[in-house]
């Protein structure tokens, strides 16, 4: 696919810095605001869309492969795994951080919640955690699907 | 023929739709609350999280998630397969 016009790649420039904060900004807010890992990982990915379409499929080869693509995938889902099975001493998914239940890491999203919602964002455990690592699979593996679909189309 | 069938059909269809729209419960007041209730006491106090519903879908139910995580992955995989394009020199 040929790049767009010299407009739609300038407005996509200006853009895309923005689209990839407003994610990120809902991926770390997972549990205070609407929204979380899926959510703000899909808003990503959309800026990711956007800049293909833009500046065509052969252009973007410079930013975007499949490699990194797929490392940033698995990488993320294994995070997600791993946070799940570090709570296996009490249970699977357990909580082991939130309202300053571990000792030794008090300082990690660990403080305690109390009353209606502060926005304190230093709090909730490891669910914050599980929301960056379920964020940056859901990221990844959309721009990946889009990526790998804008070439196959030149084949 | 073909269109009293296709008549009575969309009649039919249609009565049953109303029916159920009218039988339907009020928005908001489900038949049990004891779980709602649950979460909306316990869950800052179990989870830390201030939004109920990342508390459910991240701690209570966190299997789900995972399960999700991995229909997401899957996805990639088959798109991978069947997309992937093959440099020079690869096999």
């Amino acid at each position: 696919m040929n790049p767009m016009s010299r407009i739609v790649r300038t407005v996509t420039r200006y853009l895309y810095p923005f689209v990839i904060l407003f994610g990120f900004y809902i991926i770390i807010h997972g549990h205070l605001t609407p929204g979380g890992g899926f959510q703000g990982g899909a808003v990503i990915a959309s800026a990711f869309a956007m800049v293909i379409v833009a500046f065509g499929s052969k252009h973007v080869d410079r930013w975007y492969s499949e490699e990194k693509f797929s490392v940033v995938e698995s990488s993320g889902l294994l995070a997600f795994v791993t946070l799940a099975f570090l709570g296996i001493g009490v249970m699977f998914f357990y909580n082991f951080l939130a309202n300053g239940r571990s000792t030794s890491l008090p300082w990690l999203f660990g403080d305690i919640t109390s009353g209606i919602n502060s926005g304190a964002l230093n709090t909730a455990g490891t669910i914050p955690l599980m929301n960056i690592a379920v964020g940056l699979e859901v990221l990844a593996g959309l721009g990946a699907i889009v990526y790998m679909m804008f070439h196959g189309r030149e084949a | 023929m073909r269109k009293w069938v296709a008549g009575l059909a969309l009649t039919v269809i249609m009565l049953f739709l109303l029916i159920s729209a009218i039988s339907m419960r009020p928005f908001g007041e489900p038949t049990e609350t004891e779980m709602d209730d649950y979460m909306n006491e316990n869950g800052q106090e179990e989870t830390g999280s201030n939004n109920i519903v990342t508390a459910v879908v991240f701690d209570y139910r966190g299997f789900d998630t995972l399960g999700e995580a991995t229909v997401l992955f899957t996805a990639v995989t088959g798109v991978a397969l069947l997309m992937h394009k093959k440099k020079e020199g690869e096999q």
